[in-house]
């Protein structure tokens, strides 16, 4: 797995970002940010509640302009490319985002065509969705009369309906039972082995076992970036969640 | 533009689906009309009038007669003295009595001038007005039609002169406008500012903003769905007033729908500023609602004249986009008379749009930062 991800630093990296500075008057939101995200990875963005991710995040979708620094996300730079960015990118809050009063199969819709795509290429990735969902007898029902785990897998397939090369998921599996986190996270497995980078953060420690790497924030600074494997032993830690605790100090508000 | 088709239709998907937006829409305006042209018309009908005849002659005699059977008012008695007024009042039945001097038709004929007082019940101004202005008016007229042999006319009061464009004294003529400037106003911002309050709470907004949508695709998106709609409304209160109540468009139609559309523009730019500085759909309701309808009619000289105001009011309702759009309207409608007389509220309303437009694009790009 590590020799792989070895050689993919050298050739594909969908995200790279280089000394990013976003202040906020004289608040440093984001002190000096290096990092890179390779294409197919799963990349754990973590963090305390006011380390500075959200904020990052914004950065690398093109809603917010960093203070200095240099970041290339897709190929595109974040200061001049942002529509480009948009473009080649999916993403999905922990807030839920499909529209409640549309039925599925008009969601499907609306986002296909607000990412530029064909008809008739909306109409297969539908037909492919629905039937790999087992979402047939659903599509159309409204959104609103879907149970909550259903919504938030629909959510993130039309994340991705437009084969972006990278996913934002902020927080996607807040408020889900266990089972369908399980199945969100097959689901997250599957959209990376096709190729596209899945940037997600989250608070259960446990997910971020699943990722391919993490990092870790804490006062806008990236203090831990690597494996969860070496991670735990450079801090001689058996789980994520030690790893956290020992390195991410909360801010004190 | 494909991009924003989809997302238009997304927005007349959202209208149409909830039956609530549409109610809001579609059948508060009709309702709207019906209740202030009927229920709260000003016209009066058999409004009860005392006559205190102190001369009791031919003349006085007829002239009750054409009070009492211009079907505006019914006579509930016949007085005897002064002193019984007042206790005429307090049973709440008459609105007004009228009282003839001594000696009234005799004073008439030999020097051509005669004089009777209208006293009205004050505890309600507006009926007061009302009876009095009616029956001034038929005083006059009686008096023209006996002034023919004589030099002089006997009675001073005069009609006012807002009765001129409405000389069948009809309510309907001056609520229409208003009530067409009051929904406006309140559907396009109210509806606006919802809708874009909502997809903040939802999350929704997010995903559009990180979308290839452009931040002005988003807004025009929202916009032009209640642009098209408030647009079919203005024509649905003009049919309605027209088939219901009779009111023509004296002005050119084509002038008063290109005002109708400027007033919906600049609505709707409003409610978008509502939407920017309001965090979720209660406040966005709130400051539509409270916001706008309390201030459109009470200052904008929807009901009370702002002749009338004290100074500070006049100041405060200079800045509110309904009282000049009620002049521009009832000008068009009304008074018939076209853009030379009302260029100066047009302007106005043009400048306000682009300064809503203006400070909507700066609260918006603050939130982005």
């Amino acid at each position: 797995m590590i020799d792989v991800f070895q050689f993919n630093k050298m050739n594909d990296s969908v995200i790279s970002v280089h000394n990013l500075v976003k202040k906020f008057g004289s608040f440093i939101a984001n002190d000096n940010l290096t990092f890179d995200v390779y294409k197919g990875e799963i990349f754990g963005f973590l963090g305390a509640n006011g380390a500075g991710k959200t904020t990052a995040i914004r950065i690398l979708s093109g809603l917010s302009k960093p203070t200095s620094g240099k970041v290339m996300v897709a190929g595109f730079d974040a200061f001049r490319e942002t529509e480009q960015i948009k473009k080649n990118i999916g993403y999905m809050c922990q807030k839920f985002s499909l529209y409640e009063d549309l039925t599925v199969r008009e969601n499907i819709i609306l986002y296909g065509g607000i990412y530029g795509m064909t008809k008739k290429l909306i109409w297969e990735r539908l037909t492919e969705l629905l039937a790999k969902l087992k979402f047939r007898e659903f599509e159309n029902r409204i959104i609103a009369d879907l149970p909550l785990g259903l919504r938030q897998k629909l959510a993130f397939s039309v994340a991705v309906l437009h084969e972006p090369k990278i996913v934002f998921l902020d927080e996607p599996t807040g408020g889900v039972d266990p089972i369908t986190r399980r199945q969100f996270w097959e689901m997250i497995y599957e959209t990376a082995s096709r190729g596209i980078t899945v940037f997600v953060t989250t608070h259960y420690m446990d997910e971020a076992e699943y990722c391919d790497r993490i990092s870790i924030m804490s006062e806008g600074k990236i203090v831990a970036i690597d494996t969860p494997e070496n991670l735990k032993k450079q801090y001689d830690a058996a789980t994520v969640e030690e790893v956290f605790i020992k390195i991410a100090r909360p801010v004190i508000n | 533009m494909k991009r924003f088709l989809g997302f238009v239709k997304k927005e007349f998907l959202h209208i149409f689906r909830d039956y609530r937006t549409l109610f809001i829409l579609f059948g508060i305006p009709a309702a709207q009309i019906l209740i202030f042209g009927y229920a709260v018309s000003t016209d009066i009908k058999n409004a009860g009038v005392a006559v205190l005849d102190l001369s009791h002659d031919e003349i006085t005699q007829k002239l009750t007669d054409k009070i009492i059977s211009s079907g505006f008012f019914r006579k509930t008695d016949n007085l005897l003295y002064y002193s019984d007024i007042d206790k005429l009042f307090k049973k709440g039945k008459t609105k007004a009595v009228i009282v003839f001097e001594k000696d009234f038709g005799k004073n008439l004929v030999s020097k051509g001038k005669a004089s009777l007082s209208i006293i009205a019940d004050g505890s309600e101004p507006n009926t007061a007005t009302l009876v009095t202005n009616y029956t001034t008016a038929i005083v006059n007229d009686f008096a023209f039609e006996f002034a023919g042999p004589l030099p002089n006319n006997m009675v001073r009061i005069i009609p006012e002169v807002k009765m001129f464009y409405n000389p069948n004294l009809k309510s309907h003529f001056m609520f229409v406008p208003g009530v067409i400037t009051l929904i406006l106003i309140l559907i396009c911002a109210l509806m606006t500012s919802v809708t874009i309050t909502r997809e903040k709470e939802f999350g929704t907004m997010e995903v559009l903003l990180v979308s290839p949508l452009r931040p002005i695709q988003i807004i025009l998106g929202k916009v032009m769905p209640y642009f098209i709609l408030s647009f079919i409304n203005v024509l649905l209160i003009l049919l309605l007033s027209w088939l219901v109540f009779g009111l023509p468009v004296k002005g050119s139609i084509v002038l008063l729908l290109a005002e109708c559309m400027l007033y919906i523009l600049m609505s709707l730019t409003l409610g978008i500023l509502i939407s920017t500085v309001s965090s979720n759909m209660q406040q966005a309701i709130f400051i539509s609602l409270i916001g706008l309808m309390l201030p459109t009619v009470l200052l904008s000289g929807f009901i009370f004249p702002i002749e009338n105001m004290p100074k500070v009011y006049d100041y405060v309702s200079s800045i509110l986009p309904p009282r000049y759009f009620i002049v521009i309207i009832k000008n068009i409608m009304i008074k018939g008379t076209g853009l030379v007389y009302i260029w100066k509220e047009t302007l106005i309303l043009i400048v306000m749009t682009m300064v809503f437009v203006g400070l909507s694009v700066r609260n918006f790009k603050i939130r982005l930062e």
